[in-house]
């Protein structure tokens, strides 16, 4: 018992002492980064790299995918930047742990997707004081004081709503319709603009009756599962209208497991058009997808460097975005890059 | 229990009463809001309904909370399980999407043996951290639920992987004599669990290494291999669920797979009537369990209550169903009751 308890002590100083190095070790690299960087926004020379902090939601979707790896393509040594990129897997102070070791690690610009759209004020105070410029990609923040950061690059994620309920409103609802509604994260941004956006567009048409709206997440797992409840709960179901394609994609799954036929017994209308949700457009399975552009890489890094240079940039920099019927589907598909 | 408790009193004490009360309650609130939900029809040659759905989408986290169960009845905990079902759906997506045939028999076979293995092998690792080197179990445990993620990530690159291939897709929504594929292999899974631990001596054994670890190992018990056997086990359980839960959607998500799972599945095992304490588990008591949180979040989606109050609705029925369960909460009661009644010969019949 004794030669237990010792053993037992030894270990845990060993763990200790590891942890110990493992953070020192992290607090050199973390302070040899900002040292050269500091440096290098010093200098001003054209030759030294801008030290980017990039805080992304996750790997939820395909379009997040797409997305990262739009940002991590454009961002690299070759364009003359230092990418420290952190995954914050959906969760919010996942990411405001993240931004605030990117605060002490010293980098020239914080760019993040936030999780949600509140709660960042004291965080990004803090990123203020220190004098480091913050940009929002994707999904904003509901911060009054719009001090906090640079510039917010983005879809509008209402006037995808609105693409959306207009073309059912036109296409669809020349009958009485029944829709319902696959909402993204509860909170989020885009699941709230694109619920409102479907909502107004659709308002003016009586034919359009919203029966049931539940969150599906933004995944396809909860999708599914939760069209499987839709399903059960509801006859008379006309339209799925879901807040990303990945839903949608889930929700095709139950449709199908249900002996119907997604497209045709029962519409579907997406927003995002990633490629998995692109070829069941085309395959006919899904009916009208409002494409939200996720190649935010390349106006993220031109609105980084023109703040890097002082430049003055756009507190709000729009997305152009486009939408998709079936036709138009299958001729995108061969080029299309996501 | 003296022999003269009545049948309805036995029932009443049951450890499984509330929790089934729950269930049936829940199930009832269904069927009244939508006469429709109990009915199950035949479609395309397989059973189809409301209640066959719940039992699929359960078997998952049934698998779960069954290697749950046994850990916790040794006094431990598997925190490591959601990054066990990610990284076992990430590894068997990632070898069919890169096989030659994607819908070959042999290459799921492969896949599913090869994602199974590395399951049971990381199970191995948890029982080592906990059984040899005796690392507080929800310390040793904590270390793949972080790590694992990541492992999950690296494998499919940080990116949702989607293949179609018909025999992997049969595991997570194919049926079998009429039944979903998933439910049969859980209730197979259920079934050599119970016949295990309660016609063989291994369940006394488990539940004595929970008692006290010390005296089962001076009285004979390899207390240390049993404890090294339960994680291995819920681990592989874990890796089946994950085969499962990414064979439903086809998409290995290393993210959101099985995220939360191990939380739900301590729920299960909990709601279930076994103690976390370690010592006497219950396998009946967790498939109440799970059955009761499947239907609960299926009831959700039923009745239409708002995302923003899920969470809030949910957490009511559990605490509902964990008050009800508790001793002290029934003392409380049972002496209210007596104070009403006042009359001496009820309170004799009450202590008795």
């Amino acid at each position: 018992m004794f030669s237990t308890t010792k053993a037992r002590t030894r270990l845990t100083g060993v763990l200790a002492g590891a942890a110990v190095l493992a953070l020192a070790a992290c607090s050199s690299g973390g302070s040899d980064g900002g040292d050269s960087a500091g440096g290098g926004s010093e200098g001003g020379g054209s030759g030294d790299l801008i030290t980017v902090g990039f805080s992304q939601v996750g790997a939820e979707s395909g379009w997040r995918a797409a997305n990262t790896k739009s940002i991590q393509d454009t961002l690299t040594e070759e364009n003359g930047f230092d990418l420290k990129f952190s995954d914050a897997q959906q969760k919010q102070e996942n990411q405001i742990q993240a931004i605030r070791s990117y605060i002490a690690q010293g980098v020239d610009v914080i760019a993040f997707s936030p999780v949600v759209e509140s709660g960042w004020d004291s965080v990004l105070e803090e990123a203020k004081q220190a004098g480091i410029p913050v940009i929002l990609t994707d999904r904003a923040v509901d911060s009054e004081d719009e001090s906090l950061y640079e510039s917010f690059i983005g879809s509008d994620f209402v006037l995808e709503g609105e693409m959306a309920g207009e073309w059912v409103s036109e296409n669809l609802a020349t009958e009485p319709i029944n829709v319902v509604e696959l909402q993204g994260t509860t909170g989020a941004a885009p699941a709230i603009d694109r619920k409102t956006g479907f909502e107004s567009a659709t308002a003016d048409n009586p034919n359009v009756t919203i029966i049931d709206s539940q969150t599906g997440n933004f995944t396809r797992t909860e999708g599914k599962t939760v069209m499987e409840g839709f399903l059960q709960a509801h006859d008379d179901i006309d339209l799925v209208y879901a807040h990303n394609d990945d839903m949608g994609l889930g929700a095709i799954e139950a449709i199908e497991a249900a002996g119907m036929v997604p497209g045709e017994d029962i519409k579907i209308v997406t927003v995002d058009a990633v490629k998995d949700g692109m070829q069941a457009l085309a395959d006919g399975k899904i009916n009208f997808i409002v494409e939200c552009n996720p190649l935010l890489g390349p106006d993220l890094a031109e609105v980084i460097e023109k703040v890097i240079a002082g430049e003055e940039v756009e507190k709000r920099i729009v997305v152009e975005d486009q939408s998709f019927t079936q036709e138009q589907a299958v001729e995108a598909l061969p080029t299309r890059e996501y | 229990m003296t022999a003269t408790t009545s049948p309805w009193q036995r029932v009443l004490h049951h450890r499984l009463f509330w929790p089934v009360v729950a269930l049936v309650v829940l199930l009832a609130a269904n069927t009244v809001n939508r006469p429709s939900f109990l009915s199950i029809r035949v479609q395309d040659g397989h059973l189809f309904g409301a209640l066959i759905n719940l039992l699929k989408n359960g078997a998952p986290l049934l698998l779960v909370a069954l290697g749950m169960t046994l850990v916790i009845a040794t006094r431990g905990i598997d925190l490591s399980v959601g990054a066990v079902v990610a990284i076992s759906g990430a590894v068997a997506l990632s070898f069919i999407a890169s096989a030659p045939d994607p819908g070959s028999i042999t290459t799921v076979l492969v896949a599913v043996g090869i994602a199974l293995a590395l399951s049971f092998v990381l199970g191995v690792w948890n029982g080592f951290l906990v059984s040899v080197l005796g690392i507080q179990p929800i310390i040793a445990t904590l270390v793949l639920m972080t790590a694992g993620r990541g492992v999950a990530m690296l494998i499919t690159g940080g990116q949702i992987t989607t293949v179609n291939s018909a025999p992997f897709k049969a595991i997570g929504s194919g049926f079998w004599f009429g039944l979903p594929v998933a439910v049969i292999l859980a209730a197979v899974v259920f079934t050599a669990v119970a016949l295990l631990t309660r016609r063989t001596a291994l369940g006394m054994l488990i539940e004595s290494v929970g008692i006290n670890p010390e005296a089962s190992r001076l009285a004979g018990v390899k207390a240390r291999n049993i404890t090294w056997t339960v994680y291995a086990v819920s681990a592989l359980f874990a890796g089946l669920a994950g085969l499962m839960i990414s064979s439903n959607v086809m998409a290995a998500d290393a993210n959101n797979a099985g995220l939360f799972i191990e939380l739900d599945a301590i729920l299960a095992v909990v709601i279930g009537g076994t103690s976390l304490a370690g010592g006497k588990f219950s396998l009946s008591g967790t498939l109440v369990g799970v059955l009761v949180i499947q239907t609960l979040t299926l009831t959700v989606t039923m009745l239409g209550i708002s995302p923003s109050v899920t969470p809030l609705f949910k957490a009511i029925v559990v605490i509902a169903v964990c008050l009800a369960q508790s001793p002290k909460m029934r003392d409380v009661v049972a002496a209210r009751r007596r104070r009403a009644a006042r009359t001496p010969a009820q309170t004799a019949e009450v202590t008795a």
